[in-house]
């Protein structure tokens, strides 16, 4: 199968995906014992989209999903935290491109997945977060790179743990080309 | 769980008249302007031009006031961790140091730490308004029509607006799953652990996401059928064309901006205006 990143099917499985981040991000949340972050399911979404259907679909989930439910709970987005959102979800994404197996044929290929998907959340929460928020809002610095920090924990085990079971779940459901045999 | 998607109204005001395009960069306008200045004549400025925008789009705060509070507590809290973490830090920045009172050796309260927060609390809170809006203000599928206007790609405008076309629909869908597990028994509320909270709730995943990956199968289909994607370019139904309004409206926000950059490299010459020196 040829692996497109940007057809219309992306386009369609983006604006769900978006939809669905928007719903757990909003309303399932886990609160961790440090202020202001939370155990946030909706990084499984973009993680398991991105793994399925490549970096910018996992990208522009997060992006859109995490600016959209902003502006409806606080009305304006805090955009740093946006901006690394959708990074993580780009990253991550790149899994799907780099998967030795394909998971269309029930094959899930682990290792990669939770690769890309810790650099992913690394880069995004322990870099682009915390740099953004000191240069876009002043914050002071050890500050937001505690937070980053903790996001960065909080977001990788979500991702791998719920995303890489639902994968897993996802490629039970598909059965390899020519896996029946005649008798 | 009642949250309605874009209280949007129809109502026939200054503000909801201008097409969407010109509400959307203005917005970027205005708070880049806040997010580019760190000296609290401007947001303040800032502020009260919102909030008099707020009156004149005729929102009735009843339908914001849980979102302030939200935001509010959101605020508070960012105010009291940014002390706990760097008390100093408004020392560092302005240089001075003017004593009010101290708790001990590390915690003391200056006036260049309170000036610095009450800052930053301000440049927050005003941008507030501005996203409210433009959100309450602007038609949903108008939305993705002015986004394009501004340059972004057909296809990631469209991802938008098939967002917010079905995010009432997933909401309901999370609703009826969550109720449905609950009534197996699946405990999802604070009472449960929290690993085993976690797992519970992917139980309301997978079910979702299948229904969800199903749908995603029929929209690609009905959309690859009607001939989506065929050319680079598209036009929108929605699309307003501007006026005379539009045009001022986006003249006096570029105003606000280019004042602000002239505040900021010109006369302040530095990020942060400084009252102490």
């Amino acid at each position: 199968m040829k692996k497109s990143i940007f057809s219309t099917k992306t386009i369609v499985a983006t604006g769900l995906g978006g939809a669905l981040f928007m719903v757990l991000f909003m309303f399932v949340k886990v609160p961790s014992p440090v202020p202001e972050t939370n155990l946030q399911l909706a990084y499984a979404i973009s993680g398991f989209f991105g793994l399925l259907f490549g970096p910018v679909a996992g990208g522009l989930i997060a992006f859109i999903g995490h600016a959209l439910s902003d502006f409806l709970s606080y009305g304006s987005p805090w955009w740093s935290w946006v901006v690394a959102s959708g990074v993580a979800g780009a990253i991550g994404g790149v899994a799907y491109l780099k998967s030795k197996t394909d998971i269309e044929q029930g094959e899930f290929d682990v290792k990669t997945f939770v690769i890309w998907n810790v650099i992913a959340n690394a880069v995004a929460w322990v870099v682009v977060a915390p740099v953004l928020d000191i240069v876009m809002y002043a914050e002071p610095v050890s500050l937001v790179f505690t937070q980053g920090a903790v996001a960065f924990i909080m977001d990788a085990i979500v991702v791998v743990v719920v995303g890489g079971a639902l994968a897993f779940a996802y490629a039970k459901t598909k059965t390899k080309e020519g896996s029946l045999s005649k008798k | 769980m009642k949250t309605k998607l874009f209280s949007y109204s129809q109502l026939d005001t200054f503000i909801h008249r201008l097409s969407g395009l010109t509400k959307l960069i203005c917005f970027l306008f205005l708070t880049t302007s806040v997010m580019l200045t760190f000296d609290i004549r401007i947001i303040l400025g800032i502020m009260v031009l919102s909030l008099i925008l707020f009156k004149v789009a005729k929102i009735e705060f009843k339908k914001v006031r849980l979102m302030f509070i939200y935001v509010f507590i959101f605020l508070v809290t960012n105010f009291f961790l940014t002390y706990l973490f760097s008390p100093m830090y408004g020392v560092e920045i302005y240089g001075t140091c003017h004593e009010v009172f101290r708790f001990n050796s590390h915690y003391i309260v200056t006036l260049e730490q309170l000036f610095y927060q009450i800052t930053k609390f301000s440049k927050y809170l005003s941008v507030i308004p501005l996203g409210l809006i433009f959100f309450f203000t602007t038609n949903p599928s108008e939305f993705a029509s002015s986004l394009n206007s501004v340059g972004i790609n057909y296809r990631a405008c469209s991802a938008v607006s098939l967002t917010l076309r079905y995010f009432p629909d997933v909401q309901r869908d999370y609703h009826t799953i969550s109720l449905a597990q609950q009534a197996r028994g699946i405990e999802m509320s604070k009472k449960e652990k929290v690993i085993k909270r976690l797992k519970n709730m992917t139980n309301i995943l997978i079910p979702l996401i299948f229904s969800t990956l199903d749908r995603v199968e029929l929209i690609t289909n009905a959309m690859d059928l009607r001939g989506y994607g065929k050319n680079k370019k598209r036009t929108w139904y929605s699309y307003k064309k501007l006026d005379r309004n539009d045009y001022l409206s986006l003249f006096v926000c570029l105003m606000v901006l280019v004042f602000t950059l002239f505040m900021r490299f010109a006369v302040t010459k530095n990020l942060f205006f400084n009252p102490f020196i």
